[in-house]
């Protein structure tokens, strides 16, 4: 009950920062959160190939710890690699 | 009066009595307990609370983003691609984007460079995230030296951080002038990272997305829904490091569990035969057996949640911290808002509570079945 409370308390008390936010995404259009900064395709998931974490090079292996967290980005409706 | 309430009372007393006789193994039974639902629920509250933030944020983002492929790889689109992209029926604007990535030598940090669409800055001037702010021990006004690729140092001063509040999306960035930011990375003239477009009506952003992939089939259009898809899979409970956390946890449960199912000590067999002695039924056996159960796992589920919930919400998930952070420098210091998911914490409760409970009914009652003599002497 004091956690139900404290969750609703806390998402009114937050509601401006998340509106600042937003704003900060759309000004800046932004496209991802910055969660990991380690890789190009961990900091930015949305915009990476499928096959990001194998393409430095033929037989490239998986390093990055967060890859291990970040899966790849969902099957696109017009992804092909011309 | 000896009603049915009363008697789960009396039962629930003696059964809380009786666990306090054995204070120092039930107590360690109740860590390891608490423990294992602390960490399912915290990995619940984080993801949960991530996705949501994810979803209102990136609400915000371009309808579409249009990045040009070159050989499989992501390349710097032309600026003749944004003309005729905004020709498009149902394109209300295309603006491109320059952005791209930069790494400190000095610090071993990855920052983000970018040139937003409305003018923020003079050239020679930054807006920095906070994480950039802490990494560089910099403050507003003080100057920071980027390495251009002709090797040349290139001074910017502050002229703002951006608030704390703001670190989940804005911790590593570099917000500079497209003057700069060609001074930097000496682009061809004419070119941009990729495009942004915005469209009209939301419902026709896949077929313009089509148009476009048919028209420039060297693109690739990626959509807002598809970047909304990407961070509601990212901490999929399937992916990658959240499934082992869930199946070590889930496994020491187990064990846990099994090991009590699997007997009674000596004492317990003992202290079941004495009361089956002096009067009590197998029924009361059992339901002793299961308030004992009730009463530690419940405990275990009601400190594990509240624990985690402060965890992540207060103390903004600092035990999953190193294994996020990984191998970079920079880890945004953020809060989370807290969201609580009633079906996700049922079913915790039905996973942890319920097999438990379960588990400690079954050697009582096979116990509860031999005559008290036996049980006494075993």
């Amino acid at each position: 009950m004091v956690m139900a409370l404290h969750s609703r308390l806390s998402q009114r008390a937050h509601a401006p920062e998340l509106l600042e936010r937003a704003n900060l995404v759309k000004t800046l259009q932004l496209t991802d959160l910055c969660l990991f900064t380690e890789a190009r395709y961990t900091r930015n998931p949305a915009m990476a190939d499928c096959f990001a974490p194998f393409q430095d090079h033929p037989t490239a292996l998986e390093h990055f710890p967060s890859g291990s967290f970040v899966t790849p980005p969902t099957m696109r409706v017009h992804e092909h690699s011309p | 009066m000896n009603t049915p309430l009363n008697r789960h009372g009396n039962i629930l007393d003696f059964a809380i009595s009786s666990l306090l006789r054995r204070r120092s193994k039930n107590f360690s039974l109740l860590v390891v307990y608490t423990l294992i639902v602390f960490v399912i629920a915290s990995l619940i509250f984080f993801v949960q609370a991530m996705k949501r933030e994810a979803g209102l944020l990136l609400k915000e983002a371009p309808d579409l983003v249009v990045q040009r492929m070159i050989a499989g790889r992501h390349d710097l689109i032309p600026d003749r691609y944004k003309e005729q992209i905004g020709a498009i029926r149902g394109v209300t604007a295309v603006t491109p984007r320059l952005w791209g990535y930069y790494y400190d030598q000095v610090f071993g940090a990855n920052y983000t460079l970018l040139v937003p669409e409305q003018k923020l800055v003079e050239p020679g001037s930054i807006l920095i995230g906070p994480g950039v702010a802490r990494n560089q021990r910099i403050q507003v006004s003080d100057m920071l030296t980027l390495k251009t690729s002709s090797n040349a140092p290139l001074l910017l001063t502050v002229q703002g951080i951006y608030p704390s509040s703001s670190e989940l999306i804005s911790s590593d960035l570099i917000v500079l002038s497209a003057e700069d930011f060609q001074a930097m990375f000496n682009l061809p003239a004419g070119y941009a990272t990729d495009l942004a477009v915005t469209v009209a009506n939301p419902q026709e952003q896949t077929t313009i997305a089509a148009k476009i992939a048919e028209q420039f089939p060297d693109t690739r259009p990626i959509l807002k829904s598809e970047i909304l898809r990407t961070y509601d899979a990212l901490f999929e409970w399937r992916g990658g490091m959240m499934v082992v956390i869930l199946f070590v946890a889930v496994l020491s449960f187990i064990i846990f569990a099994w090991d009590k199912a699997t007997g009674l000590s000596a004492e317990e067999r003992k202290e079941i035969g004495i009361l089956k002695s002096i009067g009590w039924e197998t029924s009361d056996v059992l339901l002793l057996k299961f308030w004992e159960g009730i009463v530690i796992s419940l405990t275990a589920f009601l400190v594990g949640v509240v624990l985690a919930y402060g965890h992540v919400f207060l103390f903004s998930a600092t035990l999953f911290e190193p294994a996020l952070k990984g191998w970079s420098v920079m880890y945004p210091h953020f809060k989370l808002t807290p969201v609580i998911d009633v079906y996700q914490l049922t079913i915790l409760f039905a996973l942890t509570v319920l097999p438990y409970t379960a588990a400690s009914i079954i050697p009582a009652w096979l116990a509860a079945t031999v005559p008290p003599d036996a049980a006494m002497r075993s």
